[in-house]
C-alpha cells in the first residue's frame, strides 16, 4: 500500500470490517479522517480542542460498540453518523454547562441519534460507578479484580504476583474482593 | 476411578448448596460461566439452577456484573488506544486551519464589546447632558422669544377693576353697551385686514385658545373666531363675529407685495403692556433669525404683547407682522414679511369666509405726519385676548 492510498479516506465498509477484526490501522485511519470535522464543529461552537477530543472519542466509542454488537447497518454515511452523534453530545454538554445560546453553527448534515446517545450515556453512568467502586475497593483487591476479570489472568499468575502461598488462599481472597466490589457498586445510587 | 470420585464429591457439594459458603457458589458460577465444567457437572448444575431460584438469580447477577467489569476494561483499553492515536495528531495547527476567523471588526467587537458599550453610553450621556444644560435640546430657541404676553394675576385684577369702571362710565354715558371682560390669559396685537372684521395676528398668540376676543382702542371687546392659521408662517386670521361690531370703514393702509429695502424707517403700533404703544425703528436685515427668509430683522423697541402687530413703513404700507425678538442682541426683533401674509390670505379656503375678504388697495396714510397716521391707524389695531 503506498502512502497516498493510506492517506485517503477509508471506505465505510473497510472501517466496519476493520473494527470487527480489531484492526489497529483501520481504527487509526478512522480516527484521523474525521477528527478535523469534529474539531471544526466544537471550536466554532464555543468549545476548545480538549472538549473536541472528549466528544469525538465518545462518538468513536459509540460507533465502535455499535459495530461490535452487530447492530450497525450502513444505512447512512459513517461521516454523517459520527457528525450527528458528536453534534448531539455537544449540544447536551453545552446545555449542562449553560453555555448553549440556542443556536449551533453546523458544517454537515445530520441525523437524529438521540436514542443511541441516551444508551451510551446510561452505559457511561454504569462505568463511572464501576470506576468509583474499584477506587473505593483499594489494593490489592483492585488489581486482583482487574487481573482476573479484565486481563483474564489465571489464578496461578495472580498467586505468584501477590505471593500467596497456595491457590486456595488466593481464591478466597478473590471472592472476598468480589463480594466487596459488588457491595460498593450497588451501594452507589 | 478418579473422575468418578470427583463427580461424587461435586454432587455432594451441589446437594449441600444451601450450606455452602457464598464463595463456593461464586466459584461454581465462575467455572460454569467460563465453561470450565465437565459435561456432567454442567448438566447437574443446570438442574440445580432450575430447581433453586436463588442459585439461578445468583448466576444471572454474577454474569451481568462480570460482563460489566469486562466491558469497563474494554472501554478503558479502547480509550487508551484512542488517546495514543490522538497524541499523533497536530491539533494546534489543525485548529488554526479550521477556526472560522471573523473579520477584524467582528473580533474587535467580540473581545471588547463591553468596553465599547460602556464608552458609547458615556459618550451619548455626555452629549445629551451637554445639550440639555446648554438648552440646545429644547425646541424653543432660548434666544428667540415670541412676544405673546402672559398676564400676571394681580395686574389682571387691577386692570379688571379699571375696565369695569370704564365700562360703567361708558354704559351710563352711551346707550350702546359693549362687552367688558377680563383681560384674558394671553395678549397680543392684531390688525384689521378689511373693514368687515377680518383681523390678522400671530399664530403663536392664539394657538391653544379656547376663545378669542379682540379689543379696540376705545376699550370695546368683540368675540372673534379663528378662521384660518398658517403655523409655518406664524400667522392666524380671525374674524369678529359679534353683533355689537360695526363696520370699521376703509382700512387706511395697503399691503406691500414686494420686499422692502434695508434702512427704511418702519414703525409699529400695538398693545404690549395693555396700553397702546408706538414703536419707531428701521429695517435692518432682509432675513430673520439664523438667516431665515420668512422674516425681516428690524430694530424696533418691542415688548411682550407686540406679537401680531402691524409693521408699517413711512408711507403707510403694511410690510410685515411683528413676531419676536432675539434676546442676545439688543434691539433685534423680527417681523413676518407681508408677502407671507398675503400668501396666507390666498390660502384661506373659500368656505371659511362668510363675508368677502377684500384687502384695501388704497393708502390713505401716505403723506400724513406720523401722529396723524397713528390717529387713523389706531382704530384698526386691536388687542387680542385669549382665554
Amino acid at each position: 500500500m503506498n502512502r497516498d492510498l493510506k492517506a485517503s479516506a477509508p471506505t465505510d465498509s473497510e472501517i466496519v470490517l476493520g473494527i470487527l477484526n480489531n484492526s489497529e490501522i483501520v481504527l487509526k485511519r478512522l480516527y484521523t479522517t474525521y477528527f478535523p470535522m469534529i474539531l471544526q464543529l466544537i471550536i466554532n461552537n464555543n468549545g476548545n480542542e480538549d472538549e473536541a477530543k472528549d466528544i469525538y472519542q465518545e462518538a468513536i466509542i459509540v460507533l465502535y460498540n455499535k459495530v461490535k454488537s452487530g447492530e450497525f447497518e450502513l444505512s447512512s454515511k459513517l461521516k454523517t453518523y459520527i457528525y450527528s452523534v458528536c453534534r448531539r453530545l455537544w449540544l447536551k454538554r453545552l446545555s449542562q454547562m449553560n453555555r448553549y445560546g440556542g443556536d449551533i453553527r453546523d458544517f454537515e448534515e445530520y441525523l437524529p441519534v438521540d436514542d443511541e446517545v441516551e444508551k451510551h450515556n446510561d452505559r457511561d453512568i454504569q462505568f463511572n460507578k464501576m470506576e468509583a467502586a474499584l477506587q473505593l475497593l483499594g489494593e490489592p483487591c483492585k488489581t486482583i479484580m482487574e487481573d482476573f476479570y479484565i486481563h483474564n489472568r489465571s489464578m496461578q499468575e495472580i498467586c505468584e504476583r501477590f505471593g500467596y502461598t497456595n491457590a486456595d488462599n488466593a481464591k478466597t481472597q478473590k471472592y472476598k474482593c468480589l463480594q466487596r466490589l459488588k457491595k460498593l457498586f450497588f451501594q452507589q445510587k | 476411578m478418579p473422575a468418578k470420585a470427583e463427580e461424587v464429591i461435586f454432587s455432594a457439594k451441589v446437594k449441600g448448596v444451601l450450606k455452602m459458603s457464598e464463595n463456593l457458589i461464586l466459584e461454581l458460577v465462575d467455572r460454569y460461566l467460563n465453561g470450565e465444567m465437565t459435561a456432567a457437572e454442567r448438566a447437574e448444575f443446570e438442574i440445580l439452577r432450575k430447581k433453586d431460584a436463588n442459585v439461578d438469580s445468583k448466576v444471572i447477577e454474577h454474569k451481568l456484573f462480570i460482563g460489566l467489569i469486562k466491558q469497563y476494561g474494554e472501554r478503558l483499553e479502547l480509550e487508551q488506544r484512542l488517546d495514543a492515536i490522538h497524541s499523533e495528531i497536530d491539533v494546534h495547527s489543525l485548529k488554526e486551519e479550521l477556526m472560522i476567523h471573523p473579520n477584524w471588526i467582528v473580533s474587535l467587537w467580540r473581545h471588547h464589546h463591553s468596553k465599547i458599550s460602556v464608552a458609547a453610553s458615556i459618550a451619548i450621556f455626555a452629549i445629551l447632558s451637554t445639550l440639555f444644560f446648554t438648552g440646545k435640546l429644547n425646541n424653543h430657541d432660548s434666544s428667540f422669544v415670541e412676544l405673546k404676553q402672559e398676564i400676571g394675576k394681580t395686574k389682571d385684577q387691577a386692570k379688571l377693576l379699571d375696565r369695569k369702571l370704564d365700562g360703567l362710565i361708558k354704559s351710563s354715558n352711551t346707550p350702546e353697551k359693549s362687552k367688558i371682560t377680563n383681560p384674558g390669559n394671553f395678549r397680543g396685537t392684531g390688525f384689521a385686514l378689511s373693514s368687515n372684521g377680518y383681523i390678522a395676528t400671530n399664530y403663536h398668540v392664539i394657538k391653544d385658545a379656547d376663545s378669542v376676543y379682540v379689543q379696540n382702542a376705545a376699550g370695546e371687546s368683540f368675540h372673534a373666531k379663528v378662521i384660518y392659521t398658517e403655523p409655518q408662517y406664524d400667522i392666524a386670521i380671525l374674524q369678529i363675529n359679534d353683533d355689537s361690531f360695526k363696520d370699521l370703514g376703509n382700512v387706511p393702509y395697503n399691503f406691500k407685495k414686494s420686499v422692502s429695502d434695508l434702512g427704511e424707517n418702519v414703525y409699529t403700533f400695538g398693545y404690549p403692556g395693555g396700553e397702546e404703544v408706538f414703536g419707531p425703528g428701521s429695517l435692518t436685515a432682509a432675513t430673520g433669525y439664523h438667516g431665515d427668509t420668512l422674516n425681516y430683522q428690524i430694530s424696533i423697541p418691542v415688548d411682550y404683547g407686540n406679537s401680531g402687530g402691524p409693521l408699517l413703513d413711512d408711507k403707510g404700507n403694511l410690510i410685515g407682522v411683528i413676531r419676536g425678538l432675539q434676546t442676545q442682541v439688543a434691539g433685534a426683533a423680527f417681523a413676518v414679511k407681508s408677502a407671507y401674509l398675503l400668501k396666507t390670505i390666498q390660502n384661506i379656503p373659500a368656505d371659511s369666509l362668510s363675508k368677502s375678504l377684500t384687502l384695501s388697495t388704497k393708502n390713505t396714510l401716505a403723506g400724513l405726519s406720523r401722529p396723524q397716521q397713528l390717529k387713523k391707524l389706531k382704530n384698526y389695531v386691536f388687542m387680542v385676548k385669549v382665554y
